[in-house]
C-alpha cells in the first residue's frame, strides 16, 4: 500500500462541451473550451510549476511561477489564468522560463525559514517541490535584511496550527474558505511585504468566524497552515479512501496513515457527494476511536446494580443467547426484538435485521430511522413510489431556487450546505422556511429572498398554502400533471388547497407569517426555474410529519419540478447511514428493498435463501416496543450502535421500558446511556476498523474500508453472527462483501450493486440493476417509479400539544456544527472547544419577562419532566419560542420532549413541546437522580486474578 | 395523555383517522383500516380490538367504523 497521491490540475475542469485544439511543448491535445494553459499541459501529463494555483479554487495568478510563452504573443502571460484558444502554439519550458521561475522561487525563499528537515510538511510542502523543480540550488539575498522568519504561531484552533513565518501569502487558504466553504473567515491583512493571512479582524482562529473545516489547511501549500497531527506524529506514508461515519453527505475521505496509526483524515476530490471538501467532524474529529472511555472487552451482569464483570466473547454471547432462548420459552416468541445502527454499515444492519427475523423468529426490529426521517420513507412512497430523495448532491448546480424547510445545512450537512451556498452565490434564489433565523437566511453573500418565519408544528398549514397561492393564481405546470400524475387526483388535490380556508390570509392565524412572504415565495418556487426542496427533521419530526413529506410532494409535483437535473425532493437525512439502514429491511413492518412483510412471494424468496419462516406479521416500532415492556409483554432486545434512552423523545417513559427488560444486550463503542440498563455489553468497532458500505441521502452506496485492526477483536458483523448462531442459526461470511452480495440478489434496487463496481464506480446510487446497471443519479425521470404521481389531500390539524398558562413557550430542538447527535463521539474529541454543553436560546422579551440574564443557568419544564441548562439570548428565535440542541446527557434536553408522534410512522415530535423556562440554581431532580444512576451503574468490577 | 398502553392506541387510532377523513368517507374507513393493518403489530392490533369489544371509548367514529372491520388476529 502506498500513499494516494491526486493529480492537481491547477484550475477546475471547465465545463464547456465544445473542444478546442492546443499544442503544448510539440504535443497536440483536445480540452474543453475554457480550459486554462495550465490544466490542458497537465491533463497530457506536463506539469507546469506553480503555487498560487489548485484545482479546487478558481485561478488567481499571483505568484507567477507558472508563466508560459504563446507563439504570436508578446510576453509571459501566466499559464493559470490564460485559457487555451483552439490552435495555440505554447512552450512551458525555455531558457526564459527557466530564469524568471528560478528569479521569483529565490525570492521566496530568502524570506522563508530553511528549517526543512525539521518542518512538520517536510516532504508535503509544495514550496520544497517547487524549488526542486525549478532547479533552485542558491540564494543569493542573505537573511540579514527585513524577513518574517521569527513571527509567531496561532495554536488557538484545537487540529491546525497557523505559523506565520512559513506564509508565502498566495492566497490559497483565503479562495479555498471563501470558494469552497463560504464562511470568509480569512483575509489578507497588510500591504506588500507587510501582507499576511488572518482570521476575521486579527483574532485567533478559534475566536474567529472560522468553523475549522480545514479547506484551508488542504489549499495551503506551505506548512503554514497545518494539521497538529503532522506534528505529533509525523507524515503519512499509505493511505485507504473511505467514507466519513458521521452525518448523511457521506463525503469521502482518504485516510493518511502511519502504520496503524491514523495520522489525518483528507478530503477525497473523486468523492462524488463531497468533491474535495469536508466539515470539522469528518475531517478532525474521530479521536473518539482511540479514547480511554472505550470499552475494548465484553461484560455481563445479572442486574443493573451490580457493576459489569468483563468475560470473554464466548461467555457473553453464550449467556446473551440463553437468556433471549429463555425469554421466548417464557414470554412467547415475539417477545424479543433489536435496534438496527443507523451509523453501522448496511452490511452490519442487513445481519441483524436478518438475526431477528431468522433466529428470533419475529419482525420486532426497528432502527433510529424511526425517530428521524420515517416520515420521509413513507410520505414520498405514497406520491412517488420510492423511499428516498430524487436528486444527487451535484443537481443543485442546476437549480434557480432553492427552498429549504427545517433544514439547517450549514449545521446539519455541512459540507452540502456548502454547495448550496456557492451555488446561491452564483445567483441562485432562496426560500427559507424555519421559525429559527437559520445560519442560511443571511450569511457572506447569501441572503434568503423569503425567509418564512412560521411558529413551531405549522409546516402543514403553511406548505398548503404555498400550493394555495399556485393553484389560484395558475401557476399550475398543467403539462407536467397531465403527462405524469392522476389527472383525476390532481383536481382533487386543486379544489381542496383552493379553498379559502387553506390561503396564506387565513392560515396565518395558526403560522403567524406574513400572507404577503407566502404569496412572494410561492411565486418565486413556481416561475422562477428550476424549484429544488431540501428539508430536514423539521420537517419529519411532528405528529404531522408525513402529511408535511406529501405536501411537498405535491408541491414538487404541482410545478413540474421532479424529474430532471436541478429541481427534486430532497431529505437531508442525519446520520451516515440512514437511508441505508432503511434500505436494508430495518422497519418491522417490511423486508429489505421496502417490500411488506405480509407479501408473501417476497418472503418466499428470503425464505428459500435463509433457510427459516418467516412471521408474515409486522414487529413493534421502537415507541411500541417501550409500550410493550412497560406493559410486560416484550422483555428482551438487542441493541446495536444506538443510544435510544438519550435520543429518543420522553425520556422517562423509556427508562421505564428499559428497566423492565429481562435481557438488554448493548452494542456499542462507548458505555453510552441505554448501556445503563444492559446487562450484556458486546464491544463495538469504529468505522476505521472495518469494511462495508454506507448510503449517504442522495442513495449513495459508498465503501468504508478498513484502516487498522478492531481494537476490540471484532468487528460488529462478527458479533452479530457469533450471537446468531449462538441462538441456533448459523451465518457464514468471510468478508462483507459476500453480505452485499446476499443483498444483491435478494433486493430488485441492488441487483448490480457488488464490491467489485464500488471498487470501480468508486460509488453508486440506487436503484443499479439490470436497467440501470450504472445506478441512478435522478429518480423519475419519464415517469413515477409507482406509476402515476399521487396528489394527497394535506389537511392541516394542529398537534395536541398547545402552549397555555403553565406551559406558555414552545421549544424546538437541534444541532448544530461541532457535535453530531447524542455527542457520544464528538464530546470525546477536542470539538467540545466549540460546543461545551448545551444550551437555550430564548428571545430577549421573554428572557426579560422571567428576569433571566445571559449566561443564567434555568430550568426547562414540560409536562413530561425537566431539566436544567444555560440561556443564551438571542435574537435567532422569535418571541415564544425557545431552541435547545440534546448533544449532552447531562442536559438530556429528551426528558422535556413528549410522547407524541407522527401519526403514520410514530417518528416523534421533537420539534414542538409546550414548556416554561425559569431562573433556576440547579440541577433538576432528575438529572440528580440520573447522575446517581449512571454512576452506580458504569461501575466495572475489578477482574479477579 | 395518559401512558396507559390502550390509551395510546386510541390516541393513535384516531391521529390515523384524522388523516384519512379529508378523503371521501368509504376510502377514509378503508385507509384508516389498511394502515392499522399494515404497520400495528399484532399485540397492538389485539388491544385495540379488545378495546372495541369493551366499548370502544375515545375513538373518533371514522377510526371506530374502521376499526370494526379489522382482520382477526392470528395467533402467534
Ligand atoms: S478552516 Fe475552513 S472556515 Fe476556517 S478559515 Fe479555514 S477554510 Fe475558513
Ligand atoms: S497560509 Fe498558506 S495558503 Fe494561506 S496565503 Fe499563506 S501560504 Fe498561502
Ligand atoms: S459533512 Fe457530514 S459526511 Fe461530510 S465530513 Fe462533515 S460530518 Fe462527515
Ligand atoms: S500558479 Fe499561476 S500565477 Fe501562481
Amino acid at each position: 500500500m502506498s500513499l494516494i497521491h491526486e493529480i492537481d490540475y491547477g484550475t477546475p475542469v471547465s465545463k464547456s462541451e465544445k473542444l478546442v485544439s492546443v499544442v503544448i511543448d510539440g504535443m497536440t491535445i483536445k480540452v474543453p473550451e475554457g480550459t486554462s494553459i495550465m490544466r490542458a499541459a497537465m491533463e497530457a501529463g506536463n506539469q507546469i510549476p506553480k503555487l498560487c494555483a489548485t484545482d479546487m479554487l478558481e485561478a488567481f495568478g499571483s505568484c507567477r511561477l507558472c508563466l508560459v510563452e504563446i507563439e504570436g504573443r508578446a510576453g509571459t502571460p501566466a499559464s493559470c489564468t490564460t485559457p487555451v484558444m483552439d490552435g495555440m502554439v505554447v512552450k512551458t519550458q525555455t531558457e526564459r522560463l527557466k530564469q524568471i521561475r528560478k528569479g521569483v522561487m529565490e525570492l521566496y525563499i530568502s524570506d522563508h525559514p530553511l528549517d526543512c528537515l525539521t518542518c512538520s510538511a517536510n516532504g508535503d510542502c509544495e514550496l520544497q517541490d517547487m524549488a526542486g523543480v525549478v532547479g533552485l540550488r542558491e540564494v543569493r539575498y542573505g537573511y540579514e535584511g527585513e524577513n518574517h522568519i521569527k513571527m509567531g504561531k496561532d495554536e488557538s484552533n484545537p487540529y491546525f496550527t497557523y505559523e506565520k513565518s512559513k506564509c508565502i501569502v498566495c492566497n490559497r487558504c483565503v479562495r479555498a474558505c471563501e470558494e469552497v466553504q463560504g464562511t470568509f473567515a480569512l483575509t489578507i491583512s497588510g500591504r506588500g511585504f507587510g501582507s499576511r493571512v488572518s482570521p476575521g479582524m486579527d483574532e485567533s482562529f478559534l475566536s474567529s468566524e472560522c468553523v475549522s473545516c480545514g479547506a484551508c489547511v488542504q489549499a495551503c501549500p506551505t506548512a503554514t497552515l497545518n494539521e497538529k497531527a503532522m506534528f505529533d506524529i509525523g507524515t503519512p506514508e499509505h493511505s485507504l479512501v473511505t467514507t466519513c461515519a458521521y452525518c448523511g453527505v457521506g463525503c469521502t475521505f482518504k485516510a493518511e496513515m502511519r502504520g496503524d496509526e491514523l495520522v489525518r483524515m483528507v478530503p477525497y476530490k473523486d468523492g462524488k457527494a463531497n468533491r474535495g471538501h469536508s466539515c470539522v467532524k469528518g475531517r478532525f474529529a474521530y479521536g473518539y476511536a482511540t479514547h480511554k472511555d472505550r470499552i475494548l472487552k465484553p461484560m455481563i451482569r445479572a442486574s443493573i446494580h451490580e457493576p459489569w464483570k468483563e468475560v470473554s466473547y464466548e461467555e457473553a454471547i453464550t449467556y446473551a443467547a440463553s437468556e433471549f432462548k429463555r425469554i421466548q420459552a417464557t414470554y412467547g416468541r415475539r417477545s424479543v426484538g433489536g435496534i438496527t445502527s443507523s451509523r453501522c454499515t448496511n452490511e452490519e444492519t442487513y445481519l441483524v435485521q436478518k438475526l431477528i427475523r431468522g433466529a428470533f423468529g419475529n419482525n420486532n426490529v426497528d432502527t433510529c430511522a424511526r425517530v428521524c426521517h420515517s416520515p420521509t420513507g413513507y410520505g414520498l412512497s405514497q406520491t412517488y413510489g420510492t423511499s428516498a430523495g430524487t436528486q444527487d448532491f451535484d443537481s443543485v448546480e442546476d437549480s434557480d431556487v432553492i427552498l429549504v424547510i427545517g433544514a439547517n445545512p450549514t449545521d446539519g450537512h455541512p459540507v452540502f450546505g456548502s454547495r448550496m451556498k456557492k451555488r446561491l452565490r452564483e445567483g441562485a434564489k432562496l426560500i427559507v422556511v424555519d421559525p429559527r433565523k437559520i445560519d442560511l437566511v443571511r450569511t457572506p453573500h447569501v441572503a434568503a429572498d423569503y425567509h418564512l418565519p412560521l411558529r413551531p408544528g405549522t409546516n402543514v398549514a403553511i406548505v398548503t398554502a404555498l400550493a394555495h397561492v399556485i393553484v389560484t393564481e395558475g401557476l399550475v405546470n398543467e403539462q407536467f400533471v397531465r403527462e405524469r400524475c392522476d389527472w383525476a387526483e390532481f383536481q382533487d388535490w386543486a379544489a381542496f388547497v383552493s379553498d379559502a380556508r387553506h390561503s396564506p390570509e387565513a392560515v396565518q392565524k395558526y403560522t403567524g407569517v406574513d400572507p404577503a412572504l407566502v404569496r412572494g415565495a410561492a411565486r418565486l418556487y413556481a416561475t422562477g426555474g428550476n424549484g429544488a426542496i431540501y428539508y430536514g427533521l423539521g420537517v419529519t419530526e411532528h405528529s404531522q410529519g408525513s402529511t408535511t413529506v406529501m405536501a411537498i410532494a405535491n408541491l414538487a409535483m404541482a410545478t413540474g419540478n421532479v424529474g430532471r437535473r436541478g429541481v427534486g425532493v430532497n431529505p437531508l437525512r442525519g446520520q451516515n447511514n440512514v437511508q441505508g439502514s432503511c434500505d436494508m429491511g430495518s422497519f418491522p413492518h417490511e423486508l429489505p428493498g421496502y417490500r411488506h412483510i405480509s407479501d408473501a412471494a417476497t418472503r418466499a424468496s428470503f425464505e428459500a435463501l435463509w433457510g427459516v419462516t418467516l412471521d408474515d406479521e409486522p414487529g413493534l416500532r421502537i415507541p411500541n416496543m417501550f409500550d410493550a415492556a412497560v406493559d410486560g409483554t416484550f422483555k428482551g432486545m438487542y441493541v446495536q450502535g444506538e443510544d435510544i434512552l438519550q435520543s429518543d423523545p420522553d425520556t422517562k417513559h423509556v427508562s421505564a421500558g428499559l428497566g423492565a427488560l429481562e435481557c438488554l444486550v448493548v452494542q456499542d463503542l462507548f458505555l453510552n446511556e441505554t448501556a445503563n440498563y444492559a446487562h450484556v455489553f458486546l464491544p463495538g468497532c469504529s468505522f476505521l476498523e472495518k469494511d462495508g458500505t454506507f448510503t449517504n441521502a442522495e442513495r449513495r452506496i459508498q465503501r468504508v474500508r478498513k484502516v487498522m485492526a478492531p481494537k476490540n477483536g471484532y468487528a460488529d458483523w462478527e458479533v452479530t453472527m457469533m450471537l446468531a448462531e449462538a441462538l441456533g442459526y448459523k451465518m457464514d461470511y468471510a468478508h462483507p462483501s459476500e453480505i452485499m452480495d446476499e443483498i444483491a440478489r435478494l433486493t430488485p434496487t441492488f441487483t448490480g450493486v457488488s464490491y467489485t463496481k464500488l471498487d470501480e464506480m468508486g460509488s453508486v446510487q440506487w436503484p443499479c440493476n439490470e436497467k440501470a446497471p450504472e445506478g441512478t443519479p435522478i429518480m423519475h425521470i419519464g415517469g413515477f417509479v409507482r406509476g402515476k404521481g399521487k396528489f394527497i389531500l394535506t389537511e392541516y390539524v394542529p398537534t395536541d400539544e398547545r402552549t397555555g398558562p403553565r406551559f406558555p413557550l414552545l421549544l424546538t430542538t437541534g444541532r448544530i456544527l461541532s457535535q453530531y447527535n447524542v455527542g457520544a463521539q464528538t464530546r470525546r474529541t477536542a470539538n467540545v472547544a466549540w460546543h461545551a454543553e448545551d444550551v437555550l436560546e430564548i428571545h430577549p422579551h421573554d428572557a426579560e419577562n422571567r428576569g433571566i440574564r445571559d449566561g443564567d443557568f434555568v430550568r426547562l419544564e414540560s409536562r413530561a419532566g425537566s431539566t436544567s441548562l444555560r440561556a443564551v439570548i438571542s435574537e435567532r428565535v422569535s418571541p415564544g419560542v425557545v431552541y435547545t440542541t440534546f448533544h449532552h446527557p447531562v442536559t438530556q434536553a429528551n426528558v422535556v420532549t413528549t410522547e407524541f408522534s407522527d401519526w403514520a410512522t410514530n417518528c416523534p415530535e421533537y420539534k414542538v413541546t409546550a414548556v416554561q423556562v425559569a431562573p433556576s440554581n440547579g440541577p433538576s431532580a432528575w438529572q440528580e437522580e440520573y447522575e446517581k444512576l449512571s454512576r452506580e451503574s458504569r461501575r466495572i468490577a475489578e477482574a479477579a486474578e | 395523555m395518559s401512558h396507559s398502553t390502550t390509551d395510546r392506541l386510541v390516541y393513535m387510532a384516531n391521529q390515523i383517522a384524522t388523516f384519512f377523513a379529508s378523503q371521501p368517507h368509504a376510502a377514509a374507513i378503508a385507509g384508516t383500516r389498511e394502515h392499522i393493518e399494515k404497520f400495528w403489530d399484532p399485540r397492538m392490533r389485539t388491544k385495540i380490538a379488545e378495546h372495541i369489544a369493551a366499548g370502544g371509548e375515545g375513538l373518533s367514529p371514522i377510526a371506530r367504523e374502521a376499526l370494526e372491520g379489522l382482520a382477526p388476529v392470528k395467533a402467534a
